[in-house]
């Protein structure tokens, strides 16, 4: 595993190729993985991920990853979830009544509006607004907007969790964390130059807030 | 609230650029990979790269291209044209395309929709539909129908009916192309981008006919679509990306103006 910055975990959950582009793109030497043993030695840990919960976590309760996701946080080194990933690092997730990682308290919930011309998922670009300070959001502008797709977003339990927001009839969490956990909804790696500056200070931060 | 895309689209032949004028007549206009890296830089939402390769033993020149567009454009890209198979579409996943367009084999074949919607995900299937008029209402009553082999063959697949059949087996967007307009430069088919962006839940995007700023604008409005895309204006220089977003801010359209 020399020269590699950053493991990717691959669980079956779509194609992780563009995540480790765009990591090159910030020099970043990301490695593809499906072994618990290498995100257990890896600096850093990027939990991508697109698709349903439900598969998702049996995938990830057969190949062992569930533990080594667990030590791996425990290290206290950075670990950044993405869409899927995210949602399934709380405890729970409305889709499929889905038991998962619980590595932040909360749940994800089912996007559900009072105005029906909505279309879901919500597919786009949206503004990222940040409620509360973090180094991966630094030099976050009020205009800058990243790419989602998504029909399910993240409540943490503690509103101290919640990094930023993002509007789609209501204010929905769409970056949160705790201590050397970070996780967003939207795709910083197809969000242009903006995403890109959040994959670099990701390659910069120690894990703390 | 999601901005309103706006998404330029590439056909590409034998790895060439190429520009349709009513679906002949092609002509080549440059890089295909250059192009989309300077669409990128200038605030481009999202790229579609539609293959017109006609031989089947050139098709793999495309996913060289997707490649390397892949490799430097950091935006989502969709990419279609000659996709038949799960198979089709997994090769240009596994090349860097985020969306797969299909088009005239799920009309021969609709279980293609549900398959590829099974293996790469609904929200990355895109059901790219050729539209035309027809004075027949009897036979198709929204007035227009499903045509295919770009726009040389009539179906009998009413264009409202097939949308919403497209929406129930799975795909996660469409595109509505008319082809009376595509080319002309004279402005979208907005009765029928309305028509169906109000019949279905999932994201529509307008194509066909956009040769000035005003056209998007209404279509984005008038036509409640959620993307425009944009080909021959953009492609022979006549508007910049950048501009087109620009104006549609200015006429109170959300678009991403930061990139």
């Amino acid at each position: 595993m020399a020269n590699t910055d950053v493991v990717i975990v691959d669980y079956d959950a779509g194609n992780l190729r563009s995540v480790q582009r765009a990591c090159a793109e910030v020099g970043l030497s990301a490695r593809i993985s499906r072994a618990p043993a290498d995100v257990l030695t890896a600096p850093r840990v990027i939990f991508p991920g697109v698709g349903a919960a439900g598969p998702a976590m049996q995938s990830i309760e057969a190949t062992g990853m569930r533990a080594a996701l667990q030590e791996f946080l425990a290290t206290g080194r950075p670990l950044l979830g993405i869409c899927l990933g995210m949602q399934i690092s709380l405890e729970r997730s409305e889709e499929q009544c889905t038991q998962t990682l619980g590595l932040l308290p909360g749940m994800v919930r089912r996007f559900s509006f009072s105005d029906h011309t909505l279309k879901v998922p919500h597919m786009g670009w949206n503004r990222v607004r940040q409620v509360r300070p973090h180094p991966l959001l630094a030099g976050l502008e009020e205009n800058d907007e990243f790419y989602f797709v998504h029909g399910y977003y993240p409540q943490p339990s503690r509103d101290d969790d919640v990094f930023a927001v993002s509007d789609y009839e209501f204010d929905f969490p769409c970056a949160v964390g705790r201590a050397n956990y970070f996780g967003t909804q939207f795709h910083p790696e197809k969000s242009g130059r903006v995403g890109l500056r959040l994959l670099a200070a990701f390659r910069q931060w120690d894990g703390t807030c | 609230m999601l901005s309103k895309r706006v998404i330029a689209c590439l056909d590409v032949r034998d790895g060439k650029l190429a520009k349709s004028v009513r679906f002949v007549d092609t002509r080549d206009i440059g890089d295909p990979v250059s192009k989309a890296r300077e669409y990128y830089e200038d605030g481009l939402d999202e790229l579609v790269f539609y293959d017109i390769t006609a031989s089947s033993d050139k098709r793999n020149i495309m996913l060289d291209v997707v490649e390397a567009v892949a490799e430097q454009v950091f935006i989502p890209l969709s990419v279609g044209g000659g996709v038949r198979s799960v198979g089709d579409a997994t090769d240009l996943r596994l090349a860097g395309a985020e969306k797969i367009n299909v088009n005239s084999a799920a009309v021969s074949n609709p279980g293609l929709i549900d398959a590829c919607a099974g293996s790469i995900g609904d929200q990355n299937v895109v059901l790219s539909m050729d539209i035309a008029r027809v004075d027949d209402h009897e036979a198709f009553p929204s007035g227009y129908r499903i045509v295919i082999n770009g726009g040389r063959t009539p179906t009998d697949l009413d264009a409202l009916a097939w949308a919403l059949e497209g929406e129930q087996r799975g795909a996660g967007e469409l595109v509505v192309n008319a082809i009376d307009t595509d080319g002309t430069r004279e402005g979208y088919e907005i009765p029928l981008t309305r028509m169906i962006s109000e019949a279905v839940r999932i994201p529509v995007i307008a194509s066909g006919g956009a040769g000035k700023p005003e056209h998007l604008a209404e279509v984005l409005t008038d036509g409640a679509a959620d993307a425009a895309l944009v080909a021959s204006m953009v492609h022979f220089g006549d508007y910049r990306v950048s501009e087109l977003k620009r104006y549609l801010h200015d006429q109170g359209i959300k678009v991403r103006l930061s990139w």
